[in-house]
């Protein structure tokens, strides 16, 4: 996918310096980092709202900000949509006085339709009423609608789930699926939320103190995501067939079957797996009369262990990337070294999945 | 039954409150934003400066209107001779003592509600295509209304009730400076005149309850139910 969004900044908000250079293409890119780590204030940049010292921020061929040229556009000049962490509705104006501003405040044209996004965001029975009778998650809705509404080249979210509850997390999560896959708008979307990125995005910029430590494909970066307990790796199949009877999927992993136990997709559909790190373990030898569906081949690329109780193993199946968290006595006992081939064990039951574009 | 002249009093009082702030509102407001919205130096001093009338005997306020704004005071001489305007003696000079008397009732509500607007919503306003003044318009303004009202509100009770300031300024003419409260003052200083006093005072109290509990209203329909 070409590029989109160019990035390349310097500037400083109170004492805290925001170094990053990145680009972002088409599809959702996460900026991942913990709190503080500069994801706001570099979206602040993006948006218009803070000025850099120096650098570039481009949209296609399309400048925003050029410190060489001196150009730095106004925030209702640059076409961003911006889904704030507090949804910001206007207080005084009904839902749909919300959704239509930017046609009739900001002078945008129509991009998507109205009805469509008030389809595509479930917002019919809403429009009448006033944003403080909404409840947390309609209200973020109504404001990535009323974002979506402005015709923007480019939709900056700013943890728009992190004021939500787990259930409403998982209400709006496929609205962002489906904003993703039937827009195409690029998204720019910061999140500290691992099942988030794993679930919506198809890049990541992970950001550390205020730069860039890493960026690239989802599946490349996710394994260096996450705090301990959650870590794991990202990996694409193909689904080749369901078996009904016993609820169970099988995919095509880089030439490998693989199964999950979940039911719904058609075969041929393109489905990413979220595998955790201590979801996986290691055998030397191919295990018989094992309950686990799923044995692998794998090959050792690292082991990366200190001196805590266990240390993780990156394996490489088929070409995609796994990690598994194994006791560091474990893997003294089997004495496994980087290169070696060994079986890597994934149950069926384990494994989360986020559905990719077919 | 309040007579003639008595109704006359209380149209001259309200005409003098309500010229008196709807004049002196719009300076309050950008006095308020000011003050709310930046920082300068010297921004204390300005605070203090609008709090005066608050805190200096109104006479003193009265004296001093008459001698900048007086026939031969540096300001009213330009005032004449620029917009044909003239305080001293007049129901004018009366309306701009309230006037200046209300200002720091008019300007402290609105600019609290200044400072606790979400400023957020102005970001988001922006992002969205609307420029500054669209912004100020369409979102700022109606958020401030109920605290525009509530200085509205205030200024009028105070300049309705203004008694130092006019007296000093423009003295106690029936008919043309004898407000309420210089009416009420006037009859209860002369024999028999109580029970015209206390019709004035009944009639004083009501305009003042009448005007709160309007604003109330006005401020729940303003909000739309947001408080």
């Amino acid at each position: 996918m070409s590029d989109t969004l160019f990035v390349s900044v310097e500037g400083q908000v109170g004492s805290f310096p925001v170094t990053a250079a990145f680009t972002a293409g088409g599809g959702v890119t996460a900026l991942f980092g913990e709190s503080g780590a500069g994801k706001t204030t570099l979206l602040k940049m993006i948006a218009g709202v803070t000025r850099p010292a120096k650098g570039r921020i481009a949209i296609r061929d399309h400048v925003l900000f050029d410190s060489a040229r001196g150009i730095h556009l106004a925030p209702e000049q640059r076409r961003i949509g911006y889904v704030f962490q507090d949804a910001r509705l206007f207080p005084h104006l009904s839902v749909r006085n919300n959704l239509t501003y930017a046609r009739w405040a900001g002078r945008r044209s129509e991009g998507l339709s109205y009805d469509r996004v008030v389809a595509l965001l479930g917002l019919e029975h809403l429009q009448q009423r006033a944003p403080a009778l909404l409840s947390g998650g309609e209200r973020q809705r109504v404001a990535i609608g009323r974002a979506l509404l402005s015709n923007p080249a480019l939709l900056l979210m700013d943890e728009p789930l992190s004021s939500l509850d787990h259930s409403r997390r998982q209400e709006i999560l496929p609205f962002l699926e489906t904003l993703r896959d039937e827009t195409g708008l690029p998204i720019l979307y910061v999140s500290h939320e691992i099942d988030e990125v794993a679930r919506l995005a198809d890049e990541i910029v992970l950001l550390q103190g205020g730069r860039v430590t890493a960026s690239g494909p989802a599946e490349a970066i996710f394994s260096r995501l996450g705090s301990h307990d959650d870590a794991g790796a990202l990996v694409t199949g193909v689904v080749t067939a369901s078996d009904e009877a016993f609820g169970l999927t099988s995919l095509d992993i880089g030439g490998q079957p693989f199964q999950i136990a979940r039911l719904g997709f058609a075969a041929g559909t393109k489905l990413r797996l979220r595998i955790r790190a201590r979801d996986v373990s290691i055998a030397r030898a191919l295990p018989q009369a094992i309950s686990v569906r799923n044995i692998l081949p794998a090959k050792i690329t690292a082991i990366a262990g200190n001196d805590g109780p266990d240390c993780d193993l990156t394996l490489d199946i088929g070409g995609q990337t796994i990690v598994a968290r194994l006791t560091r006595k474990s893997a003294s006992e089997l004495a496994l070294k980087q290169g070696e081939a060994v079986f890597a064990l994934v149950k069926a039951a384990s494994v989360d999945r986020g559905v990719l574009r077919g | 039954m309040p007579g003639e002249t008595e109704w006359a009093i209380v149209l001259l009082s309200l005409r003098v409150a309500l010229v008196a702030i709807l004049v002196a509102l719009p300076f309050a407001f950008v006095f308020a934003w000011i003050l709310a919205r930046f920082s300068f130096w010297g921004k204390s001093l300005l605070q203090a400066l609008i709090t005066m009338p608050l805190v200096i005997p109104p006479v003193v306020t009265g004296y001093l209107l008459l001698v900048w704004f007086g026939a031969r005071g540096m300001l009213g001489g330009l005032f004449n001779d620029v917009f044909g305007l003239t305080f001293s003696f007049r129901w004018t000079g009366a309306a701009l003592a309230a006037g200046v008397m209300a200002f720091p009732l008019l300007v402290r509500p609105m600019r609290l509600s200044i400072e606790s607007l979400d400023r957020g919503l102005e970001e988001a306003a922006r992002s969205l295509g609307a420029g500054r003044i669209v912004v100020f318009l369409t979102v700022t303004l109606p958020l401030l209304l109920p605290g525009i009202l509530a200085g509205a509100v205030l200024g009028f009770a105070k300049a309705l009730g203004e008694f130092g300031a006019t007296i000093t300024f423009v003295s106690n003419i029936p008919g043309e400076t004898q407000t309420l409260s210089l009416a009420i003052y006037s009859l209860l200083q002369s024999p028999n005149g109580d029970v015209a006093a206390l019709r004035l005072i009944l009639v004083s109290v009501v305009i003042s309850i009448v005007a709160v509990v309007a604003s109330e209203w006005l401020q729940r329909r303003l909000s739309g139910g947001r408080t």
